[in-house]
């Protein structure tokens, strides 16, 4: 009888790579890049009023801010003030969004509202932030609350609606209580969607956290934006700090893919990009 | 029994009164949409008659119970568990001992040795469908419900599986209520056939099946009774 | 999915508004006990925008914030569906151009307003540019994967029949994609308004994204700003349910069968 391993490559699930391989491939996409890096470096070299830096002023400003160690310092805030609200968002959002998606009377009732507020850009409650905690980190942190929760609210509603009923029949077949049916049945189907809801959510809120900086706070990312421009006309700091925020919201991403490809949990998640 | 759906309300079944022996396999054939899978759900609990009452061993029926397992198609098993933890789902009122004893039995059982730390997305369709049949058998149910479990199978492996089945039925007892469209699969597996008419499906006749297992399925009698059917069906036996 | 029973249709009405009257009551009682003389209660929003209504503010700043992102997220459709399709046919184009694509995207669209300011300056060209910008990677995102997951037996089924490449684009391919393409318009639509507030606080003077600031800058208005929040909200919601009345046009119902 073939072993287990065996029947698997034969299967093909095997990691074989596919579609073109070969060096050349590889570095297309490279090549691209630097391609636009040129167009960049000519465009901005051309102007006559100096004012969009190059590519190397630029990545002599980024040098500068990690001398004055000043990237990490703001770098640090911005992902502090994203952490903590969307940890907050999720462990409200999660469980509250799972019960409504189950009752569907609940879900009924909740959807207008949650349609009608889904929309406010974060940004618009600013001012509401203020009030009512003032300038500084916690108003920053709210705004970040506030982006999470309703896309993690509707993740977990339409991920709960989206089990399979064959699932939840087989967990009452088997004699399962409801808390059992809960914990064994409900929570690891709905995982896969929940991560790729955590992982979009978490994007978005980087590019809030970086909006909120600009306007309520003195430091961060978003406000190294403002403030270089403000205070002298920067821009080389100015496009430093945005390639920052680009690269730190791909880490970000590939962070959540990673925990996404743990095997146990792999078995939903559709690649998609 | 209705049926709702877009609000419109169908009568599924209609007037049926069936009775099951103890450790019987009995077939319940009919055309598409009949109603058939509706029954089986009936019997296992999952729904429940707008008129008249479904007994096992003499009880009512009123909702699943781990004593009537169903058996979906093969998508019935849980992705994010291996065929292990697939296999074990149904016993967690077991010593340790006893589920370990018992998911190497039924593991070696239904052929999928080797493959305990497997996740079902490794499996193939055969193979997901014979881990469903283990781990409803682990808990050691009275009765088996299939619901038209080897349609996704291609035909190859149905001819193999339905051997399997019955190696395993033999050798554990259990009665069987096993509902497919396919009239070959009925005659060669079970001890009953029930053919059901249209929607809303009556009974329209009761084999039963006298040919002992192992089947010869080019034997003058199983044509006979096979032929039987496809008449009372209104099918043409010749192409 | 676990119910009881089946709800009535009825009770599609009945429930939403128990809840908003129930979130309304609060509201209101909150705003009386704890006497903030800031907050704003249900009825002082309403007069707010009846106020705005009779200077004719409501109707100007909605308007103008609807045309920035009806001119954003038209660029963005016209540019993106075409790119994001190419890139879909050809995957030798779409590996070449996507980590660029992928690095862009985190960029805030906020991020980009200094950049937006040097190159074109404050005015209306900025907040559109930065709807662009918000609503292009989206738009792009989903054209692709629209094409590819375009079923390969009907693009053989095409190639059977004797199509030609262009007639197998407009004919199989796109009709197959176009669900997916309206679904990540809607989207698109969505981040293009949430957006438009947001470049309407920073860098224009009129809108419904700078009334919120400027309510509040000039007289604490917060009555105002809830205001402004409300009927932010409210069309957001219109736009995406806009959107979703074209899923049931006939050509396309067939992609959303599956969805409630």
């Amino acid at each position: 009888m073939p072993s287990a391993s065996w029947m698997r490559i034969l299967k093909g699930s095997g990691n074989w790579p596919k579609g073109p391989s070969g060096l050349l491939t590889k570095l297309r996409p490279l090549v691209f890049i630097a391609v636009l890096l040129v167009l960049w470096q000519t465009a901005a070299s051309r102007q006559t009023v100096h004012v969009l830096p190059t590519p190397l002023e630029t990545l002599a400003g980024m040098m500068d801010l990690a001398r004055q160690g000043l990237l990490l310092k703001y770098a640090v805030a911005s992902l502090f003030r994203v952490t903590w609200g969307f940890i907050s968002a999720a462990l409200l959002a999660i469980p509250i969004g799972l019960t409504i998606g189950w009752y569907r009377r609940a879900e009924m009732a909740i959807n207008p509202l949650i349609q009608i507020l889904r929309p406010i850009s974060p940004l618009a409650w600013i001012p509401i932030a203020i009030l009512w905690f003032g300038v500084g980190d916690i108003a920053a942190i709210f705004l970040i609350f506030i982006t999470c929760f309703f896309p993690l609210l509707l993740a977990a509603i339409n991920a709960v609606q989206g089990i399979p009923a064959v699932y939840l029949n087989a967990g009452r077949n088997f004699g399962l209580s409801p808390a059992a049916i809960i914990y064994r049945v409900l929570y690891p189907a709905v995982m896969p969607q929940l991560i790729t809801g955590l992982r979009i959510t978490l994007g978005v809120a980087w590019l809030v956290v970086v909006a909120a900086e600009m306007i309520a706070v003195s430091s961060g990312l978003g406000f190294l934006i403002i403030d270089a421009r403000n205070a002298g006309n920067r821009y080389d700091l100015v496009v430093a700090g945005m390639v920052v925020i680009g690269v730190i919201g791909l880490l970000l991403d590939l962070l959540m893919r990673s925990l996404a490809g743990v095997k146990s949990l792999r078995w939903g998640v559709v690649t998609e990009d | 029994m209705a049926f709702q759906r877009d609000g419109k309300i169908t009568p599924v079944l209609n007037d049926l009164s069936l009775e099951v022996a103890q450790g019987e396999f009995l077939c319940i054939v009919g055309p598409s949409g009949c109603g058939k899978s509706t029954l089986l759900s009936a019997m296992a609990g999952f729904l429940s008659p707008s008129s008249g009452e479904i007994r096992i061993d003499g009880q009512v029926v009123t909702g699943p119970d781990p004593r009537r397992i169903f058996v979906f198609q093969e998508r019935g098993v849980f992705p994010w568990l291996t065929v292990e933890g697939n296999i074990e789902f149904g016993l967690f009122a077991l010593a340790r001992a006893e589920r370990q004893r018992r998911i190497a039995h039924y593991i070696t059982m239904v052929g999928l040795a080797g493959f305990e730390k497997a996740y079902p997305s490794e499996l193939s369709g055969g193979m997901k469908q014979r881990l469903e049949v283990a781990r409803a058998l682990a808990v050691n149910p009275d009765m088996l419900l299939l619901d038209e479990p080897f349609g996704a199978l291609d035909s190859i492996t149905r001819l193999t599986m339905r051997r399997e089945l019955l190696r395993i039925w033999e050798a554990e007892g259990n009665t069987v209520v096993f509902v497919t469209h396919d009239i070959e699969e009925a005659v060669q597996l079970a001890d009953r056939v029930v053919v059901l008419s249209d929607r809303p499906a009556k009974i329209q006749q009761i084999v039963k099946i006298d040919i002992p297992h192992p089947r010869d399925i080019s034997s003058a009698r199983y044509l006979e009774l096979r032929n039987g059917i496809f008449e009372q069906l209104g099918l043409a036996h010749a192409i | 999915m676990t119910s009881l029973a089946e709800p009535k249709k009825w009770e599609r009405l009945l429930w939403p508004l128990v809840v908003l009257t129930v979130f309304l009551a609060l509201w209101h009682y909150s705003v009386m006990l704890t006497a903030t003389k800031v907050f704003p209660s249900p009825l002082a929003v309403l007069k707010g925008i009846g106020e705005l209504a009779r200077k004719g503010l409501l109707w100007r700043y909605t308007g103008d914030s609807l045309r920035r992102v009806g001119l954003g997220f038209g660029a963005a459709a016209v540019l993106g569906i075409p790119i994001g399709l190419t890139l879909g046919w050809y995957p030798a184009a779409n590996q070449v151009v996507n980590p660029v694509l992928q690095m862009l995207r985190p960029i805030s669209p906020i991020a980009w307003i200094p950049l937006a300011i040097i190159l074109f300056g404050v005015g209306e060209t900025t907040p559109v540019f930065l709807i662009f910008l918000a609503a292009f990677f989206p738009v792009v995102v989903a054209c692709i994967s629209s094409v590819s997951s375009v079923p390969a037996i009907y693009r053989r089924a095409g190639r059977n029949f004797g199509l030609t490449p262009v007639q197998l684009l407009r004919n199989v391919v796109f009709p197959a994609a176009l669900p997916q393409i309206i679904t990540g318009l809607r989207i698109a639509l969505g981040i293009a308004w949430v957006v438009v507030v947001a470049a309407e606080m920073i860098a224009v003077d009129s809108g419904l994204g700078y009334l919120v600031i400027d309510a509040r800058n000039s007289g604490k208005r917060y009555d105002l700003v809830v205001a402004a929040m409300l009927l932010i909200g409210l069309i957001g919601l219109a736009l995406d349910l806009l959107f979703r009345r074209l899923k049931t046009l006939r050509s396309v119902r067939w992609g959303f069968r599956d969805e409630s």
